[in-house]
């Protein structure tokens, strides 16, 4: 507690991370509701490949993302050692499946680094909202709205 | 609270005082002559005057305020409420709804109509009546002294003369010739608990004319067994006016359940009343009261005075004191005028009823908003979930049948299944409100048509969620009206067919099996099945040579675009009736059903769920999945047999069911759930009628069952998605899709599943 109240006045923000195959990215701390282990999903007709299908939270009907395969990377298959991500997005709420959830990361808005000049397609542009230098490694920021834009998906 | 949410409760309470009022009057109607009856559709009529003053609606007010006049002819008997008085006030009764919504909705009204009402209610009240001021047929002409009751103890009280001879009644000339009357005015506590105050009444009563006023103190006890919040006095009057009883009634309108009050003419002008009783008249000055905030004071200092002259100081103190006490009340309540006055009077209703019949008395209710009450069957319906899920993996891990657990696991079911049952039960309301609806639509078509038609309500009682009630109003008037117009025959037609000039239409609801049954039946001509058939075959619904039951050509009634009447008339006939009917109860997952017997009569049966949260489907298997079919849109289940099955064109296919070709359609293929289409020898085919009325064989992998399911919202976290209707969740925790019939069997016909075509999934 006092560590987060730290951050507060640091006027840092809390991230999670998390693995999707061989990368991280990471998300703001608050849209995050809960995370939980992969259940299998009941599927969706005429669902974009990327929806798993829908599971159920305590009553409430949750579609299940890959965000794997969101990101254009390989189609995940989910196993039990997956996790779900749930997260809101909007008015909406989703569960995000994601390798494993790596960390914990408090950062400054400096720490920040613009997306580097190697991503090409504009969908990669418009969720990556920079990259962070973590013990080496290298943290993609992800902002869940780009990813789910309303329009779309209502569409979809 | 502000305003408008006071306005609010007080056009909540219209609601419900129109309704009293409507079903009073339709008692009234059946012959039912019980004062009861008269003087609740009078205090109906009564409250919502009273609250619409207060907030100044004048339209309301005068428009009540003419109805209230007759109404009370009829309650004094002096007016008979015959057949055509009622229907005069019925119409009333609708016009009053009609300004009532105007005023909540600031809608207009049929201004015309409401002043026609004025004039034939006023008829009423006047032409055929004696006048109100010649009004008691014996006026009682002994002394006061007489009917005075005995004072109760002996502590030296005696009643006191007020004069209110310096108030401003004076103004009015008195004059010889006008009748004094004899007041006697016995307030119980209940007048000043409800924030009434004697003084003000007693100072409107002496605007009406010259006035005398003693007050009788013979029941005021000693201090030490004074209740500060009871009423001890009461007051005789002798009032001079020539307004007649109806005006002082007037005065006394809201405090009149709450008070005794006599009110007799005396003859012999002279006569005062009290004059044999030994007493000293105070004067004083009521016209302090006009300054409000100086009530209290004004009147304890009156109070003390008076005491102070009976020498009796400790009285006094606790006169004093009742009366500030009272006075606080007073004050409190002028602030919230409205609210108070109309449920004073249906709480001095109540009690007056209660006197008569203790054991109708009225149950507490409570209003609560509906959004909780989902909430709650939100939650229940996770507990009966979770509740089937914990049964299911003890089953599962169960090897050596631990009793004990399954002991408890069973009560566990049985209290989750009562919960749910109560939950529901919250929701449930009497259909009775739609019912009431109806006579209104049945007496306007009846009007229009020129027929003479009857409505009959049983059942209204039945109990049906409230999601179901407001969406049944909408098919149901549909359905009046055709019953009406097509079914009943005109009164000339009737006679010459043997029947009364009055139809009948009987509006029945009742339980079945889990289900709410509703009725409707007339007793018209029935269905002209020749003319049916004939214009299914002008309209090519049916070949000219088609072989159909009776049953089946009834039903062809149901079909988009089918109306009989010869000419189009503004009730009904455009064509949009039934099929519209038979799509929004079938919405609701019900179905309807039609029987006719020519010159008999039609009868509609609907058969609707008693809620929309949870549905009746057949579980079902679709490549790998599991699927819910709602239950009702399934007329049959078959296995099929190879030498059913005919292929028609490129990759259609139809399945033979008793010499008729019906469309096979494949759930898996039409919701991409397989690339291919399965073999139907291998799978279940259900038999589905849709809102086109056509039938289409829906494949499926297999039938896992039958069960209650709780729907959930797709929309919620995901998007609408064609075909499926909702979604639920089973007893494994898995969540299964519930089909929507209509939209696959749409998507058969070659239309793309699109979003619009989805039933209204509740959840």
């Amino acid at each position: 507690m006092t560590y987060a109240a730290k951050n507060l006045t640091t006027d840092g923000r809390e991230l999670i991370a998390f693995r999707v195959g061989a990368q991280e990215f990471c998300v703001n701390i608050m849209s995050v509701r809960e995370i939980r282990g992969w259940t299998p999903a009941t599927s969706m007709p005429h669902a974009p490949s990327y929806v798993l299908g829908v599971i159920n939270l305590r009553g409430a009907v949750l579609p299940i993302v890959d965000l794997s395969a969101r990101l254009g990377m390989t189609p995940a298959e989910p196993t039990v050692r997956h996790v779900i991500i749930v997260a809101q997005v909007k008015s909406q709420v989703v569960g995000l499946l994601v390798d494993a959830v790596s960390d914990i990361l408090t950062i400054t808005d400096d720490k920040i680094q613009p997306t580097p000049d190697v991503v090409s397609s504009e969908f990669e542009k418009s969720f990556a909202r920079g990259v962070l230098a973590i013990e080496g490694r290298m943290i993609c920021l992800i902002e869940l709205e780009a990813i789910f834009p309303q329009e779309e998906r209502e569409a979809a | 609270m502000d305003m408008n949410e006071i306005k609010e409760i007080f056009f909540q309470e219209c609601e419900e005082q129109l309704a009293e009022l409507e079903s009073g009057l339709l008692k009234l109607n059946d012959g039912d002559r019980d004062p009861e009856t008269v003087n609740a559709v009078f205090r109906a009529v009564h409250s919502i005057k009273g609250g619409a003053g207060a907030f100044g609606l004048d339209d309301l007010v005068s428009f009540a305020h003419v109805f209230e006049t007759t109404l009370d002819c009829v309650r004094s008997n002096r007016l008979d409420p015959g057949p055509e008085v009622l229907k005069v006030m019925l119409k009333s009764a609708d016009v009053l709804a009609d300004l009532t919504n105007a005023a909540r909705d600031g809608g207009s009204v049929d201004e015309a109509r409401s002043r026609q009402l004025i004039k034939e209610l006023e008829a009423l009240a006047n032409g055929e009546v004696p006048q109100a001021s010649a009004a008691p047929a014996e006026p009682v002409a002994k002394p006061v002294a007489a009917a005075a009751p005995p004072p109760v103890n002996d502590e030296g009280f005696q009643p006191v003369a007020f004069s209110f001879d310096d108030f401003d009644a004076a103004e009015e000339p008195p004059l010889m010739e006008m009748p004094t009357y004899e007041i006697v005015f016995k307030p119980k506590s209940d007048l000043y608990a409800k924030g009434n105050e004697a003084t003000l009444l007693l100072r409107d009563l002496s605007r009406l004319g010259e006035m005398s006023i003693h007050c009788d103190m013979g029941a005021l006890p000693t201090l030490d067994r004074l209740s500060p919040e009871s009423a001890y006095f009461f007051w005789k009057i002798s009032l001079k006016t020539d307004k007649g009883e109806d005006a002082i009634r007037t005065v006394f309108e809201f405090a009149e359940w709450d008070c005794d009050l006599e009110i007799s003419l005396i003859e012999d002008e002279v006569a005062q009343p009290g004059e044999e009783l030994p007493m000293q008249p105070v004067p004083f000055d009521l016209s302090i009261l006009d300054d409000e905030p100086a009530i209290s004071v004004g009147v304890v200092e009156e109070e003390e005075q008076l005491a102070s002259r009976q020498q009796d100081r400790d009285a006094a103190v606790a006169a004093a004191a009742t009366a500030s006490n009272v006075l606080q009340m007073a004050q409190s309540a002028t602030r919230a005028p409205a609210e108070k006055a109309a449920p004073a009077a249906s709480a001095a209703a109540q009690s007056a009823a209660a006197q008569q019949a203790a054991a109708s008395a009225a149950t507490p209710t409570i209003r609560v908003d509906l959004d909780r009450v989902d909430r709650l069957i939100n939650l229940v319906g996770e507990l009966v979930i979770n509740q089937a899920m914990l049964s299911q993996s003890v089953v599962e891990n169960d090897t050596n049948g631990t009793s004990s657990i399954n002991m408890g696991l069973e009560e566990l079911q049985q209290l989750t299944r009562e919960i749910q049952d109560s939950v529901m039960a919250i929701r449930a309301q009497p259909v009775k409100p739609v019912f009431q609806r109806m006579s209104r639509i049945v007496r306007e078509i009846a009007d229009m048509t020129g027929k003479s038609v009857r409505l009959i309500t049983e059942g209204e009682n039945t109990e049906v969620d409230k999601t179901v009630i407001d969406k049944l109003a909408e098919p149901l008037t549909h359905m009046i009206r055709n019953a009406v117009d097509h079914g009943l025959e005109t009164p000339e037609k009737r006679l010459a067919a043997g029947k009364s000039a009055e139809g009948t239409v009987r509006l029945t609801a009742k339980h079945r099996s889990g289900r709410i049954v509703i009725e409707l039946a007339d007793d018209g001509a029935g269905i002209n099945r020749e003319k049916v058939r004939q214009k299914a075959i002008d309209n090519d619904l049916i070949a000219a040579d088609a072989n159909l039951s009776d049953e089946e050509i009834d039903n062809l009634i149901f079909h988009a675009g089918f109306s009989t009447a010869d000419k189009i008339s503004d009730i009904s006939g455009r064509g949009v009736g039934m099929d519209v009917v038979k799509r929004s109860i079938q919405a609701l997952g019900g179905r309807i059903n039609i029987s006719s017997k020519p010159g008999h009569g039609s009868v509609f049966t609907m058969s609707l769920p008693l809620t929309l949260a949870v549905l009746d489907g057949m579980v079902v298997t679709v490549a790998n999945q599991t699927l819910v079919v709602p239950l009702t849109a399934i007329v049959e289940t078959l296995q099929p047999e190879a030498s059913a099955i005919h292929s028609f064109g490129a990759n259609q296919r139809l399945i033979s069911i008793r010499n008729s070709f019906c469309p096979l359609v494949d759930v898996g293929r039409i919701l991409n759930f397989r690339a291919i289409q399965a073999n139907p020898v291998e799978g279940v085919a259900l038999l589905v009628e849709s809102e086109g009325g056509g039938q289409r064989a829906l494949m499926v992998d297999a039938i896992q069952g039958q069960r209650q399911v709780v729907i959930k919202s797709l929309e919620a976290n995901y998007t609408h998605v064609p075909g499926i209707a909702a979604a639920t969740i089973l007893g494994d925790g898995r969540v299964a899709l519930i089909l929507d019939v209509d939209a696959i069997v749409a998507a058969s016909r070659g239309q793309s599943l699109k979003p619009e075509m989805s039933l209204a999934a509740a959840g």
